[in-house]
């Protein structure tokens, strides 16, 4: 079945079964690998893209329910690495692994849309739903908060 | 042992250099982690090369090698310490994953080794290829070689116009004599301008703009997706199956039986579903009808191991180590203790699950592998391919996680065996509860201390009871076992003098697989011992920190027991210094606010010395820990920031097995799953974490796995400064704080 939504801007329609989740579309339907696959069940956060803005856990999002919205992933922040969460994150050198970053990534921007200048416990309750298993946690913290300055100023 | 060669590359590589000429340097990068493993190897190896400098006429630096990047940020440390004797701009240079090739040395990345294990040789080369540089622009402006000088990626002679890059001396440089990596001079430490300095990883723009690409984003024209339904319980197999329901699955294409495979690669077998995309295989697998043979583990459950632990703690072990005469010692003291610790198999739980890609054609193979064993996993696919070695190409991709799980070669046995019978290029993946449910656990242990002080507070006797599932049980071949030395590591060592020690070992038989976690048997030996120290200081009434440093006593360095020819031996000063350090960091010997209290703990692991002071609040049953503070002696540090990132990942590794997490087991299969019950510490729960890292003139040593055994023992030692309750079995338990 036909599905359409707009992905990273541009119009975009798939024929998979309906139930497919976004997640498998996205890495295996149109190759784009930077939505990672964790844990299936919305518990990890690493396939965290936005739809409509939020911040969604598409390992469990139906390809159905995306019909006509607005999908963004990890490719679609910025062409070259220069969104000011993205720059923030090279710049506190947080990932280690980094299998997990997308997924952080796009829930710190989701965060900082709604509150440019998130507390700790903002921080908290944003970004407890993303697991590190490398313990980056005390950068990731650092990271939202510069690229918090950085959106600030510009 | 180093040989150094001038070749030109597409000899060796199939990726095609710029140039046809280059300045090309191998070298044999020393294995410290896994010797025995090694030595074999090296019997093997008719060319010892694992590493290569390349210098192409464009002037680019490139390093060619074989150890993997799970995080650690090797691929960072080790070309700074490239470029540090090159005299390049270390961003110069660029690292290139050496392709698997069977005549070369083990590409093995594990143990904390890759920089103690690489240090000296990727000095030596880049020295070697800083000289024969110098040496040819010398003869190009037909001076001596002491007038010139290498800097910024070039060689200079007298005023700035004499200077050539490195680019325009490669072609006369290769054509030169190789100079003896043994007598080649290398740069004086106290010239270092990249080694020891903070550096940002190389990998950071691709890993936070999604381009990285880790083995499950490995893709291939034509592939399949394949998940594999494995017999829950340890050891059981398919009995019968119906695939009717999954071959109506749309997208699925093939179901097939795979065999199990035993000592050296320990996979499950069961079904495998091939499909079109993901999705479709883990549809298809749910829809299986399988009937298992689920075979004798069935009956092994936690409850059934602990009882085991218990009956082998009434007997005497084998002894392991004895000095003096411990019992005598315990029977006459003034003041004895005893304290019975357990701890649970753990699962290493990889954000990225296993996965390995696989294409076996009639005429060779090719495999993109997230590995820390890529020739391991070579030498599985040649064998189910039957096809020799060097007709396998195993790519080694970023890996979202190692922590020693994917020194295994389990995930590629599998995936070689469905890509036999497939003959596309197939993906095998794992789903997280697959994870979960088919690892290879940190052993589960139980320990029985007693201790003994004199009228003076010194320590009288230490006796330590261990009985384990032990990892060497299950790896070594059949009668060549000696648990008993791979199990205690430096509670075999311990830095605290007495003239009573007694150490003894029993195995205890599980059908739950056990391979090496991360920081291994310091996970659990870090804890026990640094726990019952702390129990003693408490006995004697000492303040726990002054305890331990008067206890340890005098500088003197203490050989490692269990390998005294290859171990470093523990020296007694360096661990003082981080205790001491760790203290003052945290402001020790002030008072804490109100609510707050404080645990220590020091340990030597992988030839580094850690110490740690956690900082915890207990209310209602729930302990917080507030910080975290660290002092590590790692040697000289190569990339400080990069010590310092690994010691913050490690804290959280050890905060998530002292916290949450058990693998527990119930009629012969894991009782846990994904993440709802096998939890991981989140953003929330992340402590303030300072790492103060020693700027030590010593060899550098290990830094991956070190930062973690101080934490499980400083924390319990903090709770029970604020609650009197000491914390004996691990994951702590609310009940336990009661």
């Amino acid at each position: 079945m036909a599905t359409s939504f707009t992905l990273n801007g541009k119009p975009q329609t798939v024929d998979v079964s309906p139930d497919m989740p976004l997640l498998w579309v996205l890495r295996d339907t149109l190759n784009m690998t930077g939505t990672k696959f964790g844990c299936g069940m919305a518990l990890c956060g690493a396939c965290t893209v936005h739809i409509n803005g939020e911040a969604t856990r598409s390992c469990i999002t139906a390809i159905s329910s995306v019909a006509g919205k607005k999908v963004t992933t990890i490719e679609g922040l910025s062409a070259d690495g220069s969104h000011p969460v993205q720059q923030a994150w090279m710049e506190e050198d947080v990932p280690q692994c980094g299998y997990c970053q997308s997924g952080q990534i796009m829930s710190a921007v989701a965060l900082l849309s709604k509150k440019p200048k998130p507390t700790d416990a903002d921080i908290d309750d944003a970004m407890s739903g993303n697991i590190c298993r490398c313990g980056t946690y005390q950068r990731i913290r650092k990271a939202i908060h510069r690229a918090a300055s950085m959106q600030s100023k510009a | 042992m180093a040989t150094v060669s001038a070749v030109n590359r597409r000899d060796f590589l199939k990726t095609g250099a710029a140039g046809g000429v280059a300045l090309v340097v191998g070298f044999h990068l020393a294995p410290r982690a896994f010797a025995d493993q090694a030595e074999e190897q090296e019997k093997k190896a008719a060319n010892p090369l694992d590493a290569w400098v390349r210098i192409t006429p464009d002037n680019k630096v490139t390093l060619i090698l074989g150890k993997s990047e799970m995080g650690q940020s090797v691929m960072t440390s080790l070309p700074m310490i490239l470029a540090e004797e090159l005299c390049v701009d270390w961003k110069q240079v660029k690292i290139e994953q050496a392709p698997t090739n069977p005549k070369i040395y083990d590409h093995g990345t594990g143990g904390s080794g890759s920089v103690a294990g690489s240090w000296l040789p990727l000095r030596q080369a880049g020295a070697a290829a800083r000289e024969m540089l110098v040496t040819a622009a010398a003869a190009h402006w037909n001076v001596s070689p002491d007038t010139c000088k290498a800097q910024d990626g070039g060689v200079l002679h007298g005023a700035r116009k004499n200077f050539l890059t490195y680019g325009e001396l490669v072609s006369d440089a290769a054509k030169l004599p190789l100079p003896d990596f043994k007598t080649v001079p290398l740069k004086n430490s106290n010239d270092f301008t990249i080694v020891g300095h903070d550096m940002r990883r190389v990998d950071g723009r691709e890993k936070a703009t999604g381009a990285a690409k880790f083995g499950l984003d490995s893709r291939a024209p034509g592939m399949q997706y394949a998940v594999i339904a494995r017999c829950p319980v340890f050891g059981g197999k398919v009995k019968t199956f119906d695939a009717a329901k999954t071959k109506a699955v749309p997208g699925v294409r093939d179901v097939f039986v795979i065999e199990p495979v035993g000592q050296g690669a320990f996979t499950a077998g069961g079904v495998a579903v091939l499909a079109d995309n993901s999705w479709a295989a883990i549809q298809g697998r749910k829809a299986l009808q399988i009937t298992w043979d689920e075979g004798p583990a069935a009956s092994e459950s936690s409850a059934s191991l602990h009882q085991q632990f218990l009956e082998n703690a009434a007997k005497p072990g084998k002894v392991v180590r004895n000095d003096g005469d411990a019992a005598a010692a315990l029977a006459g003291a003034s003041k004895k203790i005893e304290a019975i610790y357990e701890l649970p198999f753990a699962c290493h739980a990889t954000m990225e699950p296993m996965n390995c890609m696989v294409h076996i054609r009639p005429d060779g193979a090719e495999a993109w592998v997230p590995t820390q064993a890529p020739q391991w996993a070579q030498q599985v696919i040649a064998g189910v391919a039957k096809l020799p070695p060097e007709k396998v190409i195993v790519h080694t991709t970023l890996m979202g996680g190692g922590f020693g799980r994917r020194y295994q070669a389990d995930f590629v046995m599998e995936a070689a065996q469905v890509a036999k019978v497939s003959g596309k290029p197939v993906m095998v993946f794992w789903t997280r509860e697959d994870d979960m449910q088919h690892g290879f656990y940190r052993p589960a242990s139980y320990h029985h201390f007693s201790g003994a002080l004199d009228a003076k507070g010194n320590l009288a006797a230490w006796k330590h009871f261990q009985t384990s599932t032990s990892i060497d049980a299950m790896w070594s071949p059949k009668g060549k076992e000696t648990p008993e030395k791979s199990e205690f590591a430096t509670a075999a060592f311990i830095p605290y003098q007495t003239p009573n020690f007694r150490l003894e070992y029993t195995l205890a038989n599980s059908s739950v697989p056990r391979a090496w976690w991360r920081s291994v048997e310091h996970s659990s030996s870090g804890f026990v011992v640094e726990s019952f120290v702390d129990e003693l200081a408490a006995a004697a009434g000492a303040d726990p920190l002054e305890f331990r440093l008067r206890v340890i006593g005098d500088d003197r360095k203490i050989p490692d027991f269990t390998n005294p020819k290859e171990g470093k031996p523990l020296d007694t000063a360096r661990l003082k210094n981080v205790l001491r350090l760790a203290a003052e960091k945290a402001d020790w010997s002030k008072p804490l606010p109100a609510g707050i209290s404080r645990g220590i703990a020091g340990y030597f692991s992988f030839e580094s010395y850690t110490a740690a002071v956690v900082e915890v609040s207990v209310k209602d049953g729930a302990v917080n820990v507030q910080r975290i503070v660290y002092a590590v002696d790692c040697g000289r540090p190569i990339n400080p920031e990069g010590v310092r990132a690994q010691v913050e990942s490690a804290a959280i590794y050890a905060l998530s097995a002292t916290s949450h997490d058990a693998i527990t087991i119930k009629g012969g299969r894991v009782e846990q799953s994904n993440f709802h019950d096998y939890q991981m510490p989140r953003m929330n729960e992340a402590p303030k974490t300072e790492v103060h890292v020693v700027m030590s003139k010593e060899e550098p040593t290990g830094i991956g796995e070190p930062g973690l055994p101080v934490v499980a023992p400083a924390m319990c030692n903090a709770i029970f400064a604020a609650t009197g309750k000491r914390i004996r079995r691990l994951p702590i338990r609310p009940e336990d704080l009661a």
